[in-house]
């Protein structure tokens, strides 16, 4: 029993490096989701314009980030920029360009739908009162529309932050690729620290997750027209 | 009895969506303190003839003009014209996301810049006119429809307009909800207000109106006291129009809604 793998999270300093490794994952997740949040509510505002142009276009790059793995846009910006362009990205520049991309795409679409489910009248009630244009919008639909949108909007943080763990394939050193380390260099003392060392990077993905899911879940009911 | 002055004046008012005219030529002057109920066929345009007072809708020629000032200009302030007309909506309108009396300040604090606890307090003081004090802090979605529509109306009143615009304000609520919301509108006629109701409550509508409106077809084929009106239709499609409203009456006795 001296031999269970626990222990191995113990030594040294490999648990604190664990911790690193997340904060290298949740530092990209979430500034992938920041800029996701800006960019996307503007791209979401431009696909509600009726412009055929604009739809064409948003469409397009909706479902082409949609229909295209993580994975492949991620070796498409990381080794195809640097092969065939010459640009030289870090893993955590291209991993963040890639979330921030596709992240864009998936805030655009629900902030699109967030702005349509708005019913017309509810402007023309606004307007009937005497509010003016700016005013509907910051005291009638932003506020609704925010409403709508933050439950959706802390669902998909939470999917970035999990899909974050592709670009261990890219080279960034983020959790896993500490536990795989970890898990090599005590290969033949601890063989089963993987089960173990996997194991807590499971617990810690839910500490994180966990909580922002069950917030989402609490808004959505606090917030039920 | 009626030589008052006229608040609001429509003259020769076309409007058309774009496949074919909606409104014909209405004229039509509303005075100080009289009650005008526009009845009609459904898509006859009265909810129509509301909405461009409002300036909801764009008109394509003639003028309506408040206080004696035309406001369906380009340039026309819509932000100050509406305050000065209330309009109520068919639809439960309130905003979902705030409470009764957030709903009913928004307008005097944030477009007549109001003090919020004198605008508050004569909100509370309305509220508990018709009832609804105790549902100050509630948010619109516990509130029934009948509740919704009295709320909306305190919201339009709190403005202090000068006109009131009714938009078949009762047809989508349950029969049993419509007295109610009926009941505040009388009250208000009676305390004086100007106002325009469309309506299809035909008992209501002889019971409120100064003057009857009977549009078909986007032209105003009658004007009458309520009392010749009901009685002595002068048209044959307003007869023809009040045959068939008999009968539905008939069939809303009979518990069924319209």
């Amino acid at each position: 029993m001296q031999d269970l793998g626990i222990r191995v999270l113990f030594m040294g300093n490999n648990f604190i490096r664990l911790l690193k490794g997340l904060g290298v994952a949740l530092k990209i997740s979430l500034t992938a989701v920041i800029l996701s949040v800006v960019l996307g509510i503007l791209l979401g505002m431009v696909m509600t314009l009726k412009n055929p142009v604009t739809k064409c276009i948003t469409k397009i790059y909706l479902e082409s980030m949609r229909i295209m793995p993580q994975l492949v846009l991620l070796f498409l910006v990381y080794f195809g920029l640097t092969k065939s362009f010459g640009i030289n990205l870090s893993g955590e520049i291209s991993a963040v360009i890639v979330f921030t991309l596709w992240g864009t795409a998936e805030m655009g679409d629900l902030v699109r739908g967030a702005l349509i489910s708005i019913p017309g009248h509810q402007y023309e009630s606004g307007a009937a009162i005497g509010l003016t244009k700016l005013q509907i919008y910051r005291y009638i639909i932003m506020p609704q529309t925010l409403q709508r949108l933050t439950p959706l909007a802390i669902n998909l943080t939470t999917r970035m932050i999990k899909t974050t763990s592709l670009i261990v394939l890219i080279g960034v050193v983020e959790v896993l690729k500490v536990a795989q380390q970890i898990i090599e260099a005590n290969r033949y003392t601890v063989p089963d620290s993987a089960l173990w060392i996997y194991g807590t990077i499971f617990f810690l993905y839910f500490i994180v997750c966990w909580p922002i899911s069950t917030m989402a879940g609490w808004l959505e009911k606090k917030w039920k027209n | 009895m009626k030589e008052k002055e006229k608040l609001l004046e429509i003259k020769h008012l076309h409007k058309d969506y774009g496949n074919g005219p909606v409104l014909k030529d209405v004229s039509l002057n509303v005075h100080k303190g009289e009650v005008v109920v526009i009845i009609g066929p459904s898509g006859c345009g009265k909810s129509t003839l509301l909405r461009c007072i409002n300036g909801l809708e764009q008109i394509q020629s003639g003028k309506i003009l408040l206080d004696g000032e035309v406001i369906t200009e380009n340039k026309t302030k819509w932000s100050e014209v509406r305050q000065k007309i209330g309009m109520v909506f068919q639809s439960y309108d309130l905003f979902p996301h705030m409470t009764v009396i957030d709903n009913i300040l928004l307008g005097p604090t944030k477009v007549q810049g109001r003090d919020k606890k004198e605008a508050e307090a004569e909100a509370e003081r309305i509220l508990e006119r018709i009832g609804l004090l105790d549902k100050k802090n509630a948010f619109p979605r516990q509130l029934s429809g009948g509740q919704k529509q009295r709320v909306a109306i305190v919201r339009a009143l709190i403005m202090k307009p000068e006109i009131m615009l009714f938009d078949e304000v009762t047809a989508a609520l349950d029969p049993e909800m419509v007295r109610e919301v009926l009941d505040v509108m009388l009250e208000l006629a009676k305390s004086g207000s100007t106002m325009m109701i469309v309506t299809h409550e035909m008992q209501f509508a002889r019971a409120v109106a100064d003057r009857i409106v009977f549009l078909d077809g986007g032209e105003i084929l009658e004007t009458d006291t309520p009392e010749k009106f009901f009685t002595r239709p002068k048209t044959d499609r307003a007869k023809r129009f009040l045959n068939t409203f008999s009968f539905h009456m008939e069939r809303e006795r009979g518990g069924k809604a319209i």
